[in-house]
């Protein structure tokens, strides 16, 4: 059984403006110590899902439709109370900006022993301080007993970004969540981290959802690629399918917009257009005004079609 | 002496008028908090009261002067002194404590709760203060006690707004969603992440409602309906003084009005201060 299923899950934005369909009706599933890598534009939904995961949408916000089966056990219809005693512990999450997701006002080592003592009432405070070092010092935090006592401004933000993977991993969690955890780091931090993280699910045994709007990161990292766009998955399948053989022309236009430095292209590919806003999407494929291929066969919202274990949503595949 | 070297406190020296505000305050509080110490007499011992000594004029055995009852006016003003400070501060304390909880619950949590809160502080804020406390006092009587409620009544709505606003955009923050996901309460994010990087505007206006509160005891007892008779603030003693003020005998009036003012500048000067280094905006 697979460690995380998701199945048909609709989150919609009940907003002044209109219905805003962010996440419409998207499947996947995760096995035990799998890697997957969500990609897609900004607005396209990634983020949304991952915060759909654990219960975190607010209002306007809903899920509406749709089971998140997390070792069998169905989240989107337990209680608030029951989802807190999974967030953090089985399923965790290391969110985007390093720089404000600590608690700018409380220490390092406070907050972190926070996240064990809150789902471990028979650690002692001696205990959690044990562990905390240990894993900062797994994250490849130098002096981290030190740094227990010092504040998030005090860091850098690679350093912070260790932290913050640190807090995710104390409660030894079986799913982690990654939401774009690289964007706000230097492009060399980057690879330390993305790779850190690689070797911490697997030291782990935990599974990692990778939401990224970078292609080249989830080709380095990921078991398994679904590409989203406009609140649905376009093309789902394994690494080796999606970067190499990639069906769906918009997975095309993202490896074809990748910059390769033996190139002698003056300018870079480019996908024309930009995403529709969700509030007003085309009728039929939500790709059509930007594909090369579009015709009047795509006025009609595209079926999936399998190919083993991989989806594609085209009708220009087949 | 690492307390010296706090960032915050170096800060503060900086400014000189602040630091004479400081100083100020911190002598009248000494005052205040151990009147016996420097008083030369105690004005509610009524057996040191002689009435051969009233309406004396400032001189070298009472350098402030006396009142109809024979009473030193320097030592009442430090008894005064003590009353004032203490409703000042008990009212202070006590709307922080409500006015704080309410703003940081209204601002998290939204929806009818914040509609309830809200409102009710609208409403209040209507009305003029000195109106409410009236009608509050009038209703109850005098009485320490009493006065130090109705102060509260008042004073609440100030840091309950100011909290619910900070929460509003701190609640946004990633922090804020990150504890959500670490599996932590609303109380827990409340009280323990959102809670500690609001309390600078707190306190900032804290300091500055002090002097508030202080006035309007003052005015309260200037109008008779604050504390009681028995024992003195400074309102009551400037609205003892006011009734023979125009008989020649002003200092009985003029003195305990100086210490007010004085006393209101200093708390002003240091509220000032505060809000300076505590705004990061106005960080160099």
């Amino acid at each position: 059984m697979a460690l995380l299923e998701v199945k048909n899950l609709k989150t919609h934005f009940f907003t002044r403006k209109g219905l805003i369909k962010a996440v419409d009706g998207i499947s996947f599933s995760i096995e035990k110590g799998e890697i997957m890598g969500i990609v897609g534009e900004s607005g396209a939904g990634k983020s949304i899902t991952g915060f759909s995961l654990l219960k975190l949408i607010d209002k306007p916000g809903r899920i509406v439709e749709g089971e998140i089966l997390f070792d069998g056990v169905d989240l989107v219809t337990q209680t608030e109370k029951q989802i807190q005693k999974i967030r953090g512990n089985d399923i965790a999450m290391i969110f985007q900006d390093p720089q404000t997701s600590l608690n700018p006002v409380i220490t390092i080592g406070e907050q972190m022993m926070e996240a064990i003592l809150y789902h471990h009432s028979d650690v002692s405070r001696k205990q959690a301080f044990a562990s905390c070092v240990d894993i900062l010092k797994l994250v490849g935090l130098p002096a981290a007993a030190e740094r227990m006592k010092s504040y998030p401004h005090q860091l850098s933000g690679g350093m912070k970004q260790r932290v913050v993977i640190a807090m995710a991993l104390l409660n030894n969690p079986k799913l982690l969540i990654a939401d774009e955890p690289t964007t706000a780091l230097d492009v060399t931090i980057q690879a330390q981290i993305l790779y850190l993280m690689k070797k911490l699910s697997q030291d782990f045994h935990s599974s990692l959802i990778l939401i990224t709007h970078d292609i080249a990161v989830v080709s380095q990292l990921c078991d398994k690629i679904a590409v989203m766009y406009a609140g649905r998955i376009v093309e789902y399948g394994s690494k080796e399918e999606i970067i190499f053989d990639p069906r769906h022309p918009y997975t095309k236009g993202l490896i074809a917009c990748l910059p390769k430095l033996n190139d002698d292209q003056e300018r870079l590919y480019q996908i024309p257009g930009i995403m529709p806003t969700l509030l007003s999407l085309p009728k039929g494929c939500y790709f059509k005004d930007r594909c090369e291929l579009a015709d009047s066969e795509c006025d009609v919202y595209p079926p999936e079609q399998c190919m083993g274990e991989r989806r594609v949503f085209c009708h220009k595949v087949k | 002496m690492g307390w010296f070297k706090n960032a915050l406190v170096q800060e503060y020296m900086e400014d000189k008028l602040a630091v004479l505000g400081l100083l100020v305050f911190v002598l009248l509080a000494i005052f205040a908090l151990m009147p016996s110490l420097f008083a030369p007499q105690n004005p509610y011992d009524l057996t040191q009261l002689f009435l051969e000594n009233s309406f004396q004029a400032p001189n070298s055995k009472f350098i402030l002067g006396t009142d109809e009852q024979g009473r030193d006016i320097f030592s009442a003003i430090m008894y005064g002194l003590r009353v004032s400070l203490y409703v000042g501060f008990a009212s202070t304390i006590l709307s922080v404590v409500i006015g704080f909880t309410l703003g940081l619950i209204s601002g998290y949590y939204g929806g009818w709760v914040d509609t309830v809160i809200m409102r009710i502080a609208d409403i209040q804020l209507s009305f003029p203060a000195i109106l409410i406390a009236l009608i509050i006092m009038a209703l109850w009587g005098a009485g320490i006690g009493k006065i130090i409620i109705a102060i509260t009544i008042v004073n609440w709505v100030y840091y309950a707004r100011t909290a619910r606003g900070v929460v509003l955009s701190e609640k946004e923050k990633d922090y804020a969603q990150s504890a959500k996901a670490l599996g932590m309460s609303k109380m827990g994010i409340v009280f323990g992440e959102i809670m500690p990087n609001t309390t600078a505007p707190i306190i900032v206006i804290a300091t500055v409602r002090i002097a508030v509160a202080i006035i309007l005891e003052a005015t309260l007892s200037f109008l008779g309906l604050g504390v009681p008779i028995t024992e003195p603030s400074l309102g009551s003693l400037i609205s003892n003084g006011y009734q023979v003020l125009f008989s020649g005998y002003w200092w009985t009036s003029v003195f305990p009005g100086i210490i007010l003012m004085v006393l209101i500048i200093s708390i002003n000067l240091i509220g000032d201060r505060m809000r300076d280094i505590m705004n990061p905006r106005l960080k160099r």
